[in-house]
């Protein structure tokens, strides 16, 4: 997609800290390399959708793969915030798609990983602005610069989804251990169909609560849904905390989380690494419980 | 191993953890969502099924009721349907008794639903009407 690198800037715009993608290895020798296009989704709101994209994102592009992340959540702007790069969005995904400016200018770059950017969502237009051709457009041209190109859901199966994972050919559909997230992604699971190759992460298991029996366990959750599971999360304070500061959490090497958020990339990335499971000593019982039963 | 010896605790001691409560809620839904007869389907099913059923017994068709009900390894369609009068086999025997009995039919697929020992199903009935009279299924 060379032709895509044709500099337009803005007369007005600001001077800004974007760079274009890196060029792509060898792009003239060896027929290019497409990127996988993955959707991350599950129907039902606040179940760490955007979490989970920020974190994979970036512990993709901290392998050394060139990430891009779009943000197809139209309207509901906020995968910047998680990654804490919303102070260098200028443009969006529709000032692309309608021309206004260039693709490489719309690219934010992160500022910890180099191979990671953002596109980010428009806050002020609304989803139907953004029409499905287009997005499917955008992704093809993407997955040609990129090893992933990761496109964060909106929540809902209606135009934003359906945009959304137009594109896309892998979905990583995340569940919380909840009869309504459990239901909706069902749903969800059905609409991608058999074009879309779907795997779960689980995210927000509580260990303790599960040997209590008062929370369903990644097993009746998966009993249910019956996809390849790619790791689970536990509900855990330390995303909370690097949300807060915008520092995802897949970059803390000290993190429980972080080190599953990055077992599942090397799931992603097709490394022999087993399925994380969510640890969350609560107490010394429950670690003692742990301990001898084994949390599963 | 631990959750297996948690659920013999509880089953002896009679209480059912909210996580189980939560699968077996979300099988059922999920069964009625993957179930998706549209309801035009279901309208012609249910007059077949009155075409047959009339051409033995005259039935009170305001006071049916077809529904689906979630067996244990599937589903069942359960009909309560209200006999009026039994339509005279040959055209001779023309005293057409005047009782009303109903017929009710329990399909299950999968399993049978042998439900003894069982807790029992609650029985959903949509409509509390004339239908309210049946006698359990089987």
């Amino acid at each position: 997609m060379e032709t895509q690198r044709i500099v337009t800037p803005p007369v007005d715009a600001p001077q800004l800290e974007i760079h274009a993608p890196p060029a792509p290895v060898e792009s003239q020798k060896k027929p290019k390399t497409r990127g996988r296009t993955i959707v991350v989704t599950s129907g039902k709101g606040g179940v760490g959708k955007t979490t989970t994209t920020a974190n994979l994102g970036v512990a993709l592009a901290a392998r050394g793969a060139r990430v891009v992340m779009i943000d197809a959540d139209v309207g509901l702007r906020n995968l910047d915030l998680v990654l804490g790069l919303e102070s260098r969005v200028r443009y969006h995904v529709l000032d692309v798609l309608e021309g206004r400016v260039s693709l490489a200018d719309a690219l934010v770059r992160d500022k910890r990983v180099p191979t990671l950017y953002l596109l980010a969502a428009a806050q002020d237009r609304e989803k139907d602005d953004v029409a499905t051709d287009a997005m499917v457009g955008l992704v093809e041209q993407l997955r040609d610069e990129f090893d992933y190109v990761l496109i964060d859901s909106p929540a809902g199966i209606e135009m934003g989804f359906k945009n959304a994972i137009a594109g896309a050919d892998e979905a990583i559909v995340v569940c919380t251990p909840e009869v309504a997230a459990v239901r909706d992604v069902d749903r969800v699971v059905g609409l991608l169909g058999n074009r879309i190759n779907a795997q779960l992460v689980v995210n927000r298991i509580r260990p303790a609560l599960v040997r209590k029996g008062k929370m369903l366990s990644v097993e009746d959750v998966n009993a249910i849904l019956r996809l390849p599971l790619l790791g689970v999360l536990g509900d855990a304070a330390d995303v909370i905390v690097s949300t807060n500061r915008g520092e995802p959490v897949a970059l803390d090497e000290a993190s429980a989380t972080g080190a599953a958020y990055r077992a599942i990339a090397a799931r992603i990335a097709g490394e022999d690494v087993a399925a994380p499971q969510a640890a969350e000593p609560d107490g010394f019982m429950d670690k003692l419980g742990s301990f001898f039963g084994g949390r599963r | 191993m631990l959750n297996r010896v948690m659920g013999w605790f509880r089953t002896f001691f009679g209480t059912t953890s909210s996580s189980s409560v939560a699968k077996e809620r979300l099988r059922l839904v999920l069964l009625s969502d993957h179930l998706a007869l549209a309801p035009d389907v279901i309208e012609a099913m249910r007059r077949d099924i009155f075409e047959v059923i009339s051409r033995y017994v005259e039935v009170d068709e305001a006071h049916s009721d077809v529904s689906f009900e979630h067996k244990d390894e599937g589903i069942a369609m359960l009909a309560s349907i209200p006999i009026v009068s039994l339509k005279p086999r040959e055209p001779e025997e023309s005293s057409p008794k005047e009782e009303t009995s109903v017929l009710e039919t329990v399909s299950v697929n999968g399993h049978n639903s042998d439900n003894f020992g069982r807790r029992p199903r609650k029985r959903r009935r949509r409509k509390a009407s004339g239908a309210s009279q049946t006698a359990p299924a089987q």
